[in-house]
């Protein structure tokens, strides 16, 4: 009984309540009851299982994103709302490697989402830019920096960690790595 | 060092580590100079884009777990769209298949070419009567002619088959040269199951045409001659009949003239659109006043109701040959048409006496 809850199809309004309320087990039942339909999208429109996890990965991403700022509205479905962005992902990425013959083998019922996979876009390219700059940056910047502004770690942790004298130097230091990583962040084209 | 003391203010701002006064100070500064406001909203908005690419980072790795979880496998074989059997063959065969095909196409061909069969003159079918087909029937019926004209003769089969039709009332009959090319003897029977001996007195093989005598003794003659003989050609859609023997009964065609000229515009030929069958070769051919305008020769195998006859004219000329080739004096022949104004059923009435199955043994 209990096995069968746990696998049964969670309801819209659990999940996005969990994920508001970081739940980890909203993700994760999330994530695997929507899992199947995605795949078969894919791998029965010139994909692989790969294609579908990159894919898919991304929609959740997308759908987490939305939730998260408050903007997922309940009368549209999670599920269709899922797999219209997986659609919309995997026709863009078909007409990238010119392998789009023009006819997507569908099978659910699908929501205009341009808007949204766009907004993805912009935001991977940040993302893409800030994470080759931090590769760029070199040690012990990189870590500093990450402590201190992802990990939210405090300026005397880090001095201890780092085994400066002063916290003061290690403020020096982090300013200096962050003005050399806005350097290498805005030079990218 | 101005710039790394103004970063640190931001910062402190920004995380809300100042005290209530410093803030209002600083909120000062921000509205006097656009610098320091900018340099606020700039880097708010660069930490912002650092902290969420951490998010990002962070929530790729906890997906990445759940993904380890599922039995991918598994459910690939569970979604995926089986082809049907047949497409599945053609995608992994379908080279293999085409080269057969070709191989298969090829040999067809070639096949035609080396044993003639694309060759224009084979489709040239003699309307030579099949005899096989014919057997039975042949047999009994010979006998019963011959038990009720209680005639001593004892018909065996016959090899082959035609018809022929009567040119003087003294037993001349014209038939095609292909039913008695091969002719160890000729007996002609009329409709009413008489049987004549008869002589071939002329053969032409290049026009198709022969002659026989009818040289039995118990023959008296015939009595005048119904039709005439069309000295001039034809026109185009002329109707025309023709009385055969492919069985033991007469058989009457109906059609037209279809062409002024034979197979491969051999001009000796008219080509006619009556559906005769085998054993009709050498039968005549008549227009609607009654007058002989061909002979009956062969059909075109490869299309239906095509059929060909030769111009009455080669008839004329090989009767008129008969005196110089042989030894009996030129024939006169019939120039009184009786058949013309009748109806149909009269004319084919008339006519069934002077038309004879060709029997050669």
């Amino acid at each position: 009984m209990n096995k069968e809850f746990k696998t049964s199809t969670p309801t819209d309004s659990e999940i996005v309540f969990g994920i508001l309320n970081n739940s980890e087990s909203a993700i994760k039942r999330l994530y695997v009851a929507y899992f199947p339909m995605v795949l078969q999208l894919i791998i029965n429109n010139n994909g692989s299982a790969d294609d579908a996890k990159d894919i898919y990965q991304e929609a959740i991403i997308v759908l987490y994103n939305k939730i998260k700022k408050g903007e997922f509205e309940l009368h549209s479905k999670l599920k269709t709302f899922l797999y219209s962005v997986c659609r919309r992902l995997w026709l863009k990425r078909l007409s990238q490697m010119n392998r789009y013959s023009g006819d997507l083998h569908d099978f659910q019922d699908f929501l205009p989402v341009e808007e949204e996979v766009e907004d993805q876009a912009e935001r991977n390219m940040q993302f893409s830019k800030m994470q080759s700059a931090l590769g760029m940056l070199g040690e012990p910047c990189k870590t500093i920096i990450e402590d201190f502004y992802i990990h939210n770690r405090s300026m005397q942790e880090i001095c201890e960690s780092f085994g400066y004298t002063n916290a003061d130097n290690a403020k020096t230091q982090k300013y200096k790595c962050l003005q050399r990583l806005k350097k290498l962040f805005f030079q990218q084209k | 060092m101005r710039d790394e003391q103004l970063l640190e203010a931001i910062e402190r701002y920004l995380n809300g580590e100042m005290n209530a006064d410093e803030r209002r100070e600083f909120e000062q500064l921000r509205m006097e100079n656009a610098e320091v406001d900018q340099r606020v909203n700039e880097h708010q908005q660069f930490v912002g884009v650092l902290k969420q690419y951490g998010e990002r980072v962070e929530l790729e790795k906890r997906l990445n777990a759940i993904h380890q979880e599922i039995d991918v496998h598994a459910i690939e074989e569970e979604v995926a769209i089986r082809p049907s059997w047949i497409v599945t063959l053609w995608r992994e065969h379908h080279s293999k298949i085409s080269v057969a095909a070709s191989i298969a196409i090829f040999a067809v061909l070639a096949t035609l070419f080396v044993t003639g069969k694309m060759d224009n003159n084979s489709s040239y079918k003699e309307l030579k009567g099949e005899v096989d087909r014919l057997g039975n029937k042949t047999n009994t019926l010979s006998k019963t002619v011959n038990d009720l004209k209680n005639v001593n003769r004892v018909f065996p089969q016959e090899q082959s088959r035609g018809t022929g039709f009567a040119i003087t009332s003294n037993g001349l009959i014209a038939t095609a040269y292909h039913v008695v090319e091969k002719a160890d003897s000729v007996f002609v029977q009329n409709a009413a199951g008489r049987v004549y001996k008869t002589k071939v007195l002329y053969m032409d093989r290049k026009n198709d045409v022969a002659i026989l005598k009818i040289s039995d003794t118990t023959f008296t003659g015939l009595g005048a001659i119904p039709y005439t003989f069309k000295k001039a050609s034809s026109d185009l859609a002329e109707n025309v009949f023709t009385l055969g023997y492919p069985q033991d009964q007469p058989e009457y065609g109906a059609g037209s003239v279809t062409a002024l000229n034979g197979l491969n515009s051999d001009s000796i030929d008219y080509q006619v659109s009556i559906p005769v069958n085998a054993g009709a070769s050498g039968a005549p051919l008549l227009d609607s006043r009654g007058d002989v305008i061909g002979i009956v020769k062969a059909k075109e195998t490869h299309m239906e109701g095509v059929h060909f006859a030769l111009k009455s004219n080669y008839l004329l000329a090989a009767v008129d040959s008969l005196s110089a080739d042989t030894s009996v004096s030129t024939p006169v022949l019939n120039t009184k048409n009786t058949l013309t104004g009748l109806s149909r059923q009269q004319q084919v009435k008339k006519l069934q006496k002077y038309v004879f199955m060709v029997k050669v043994y």
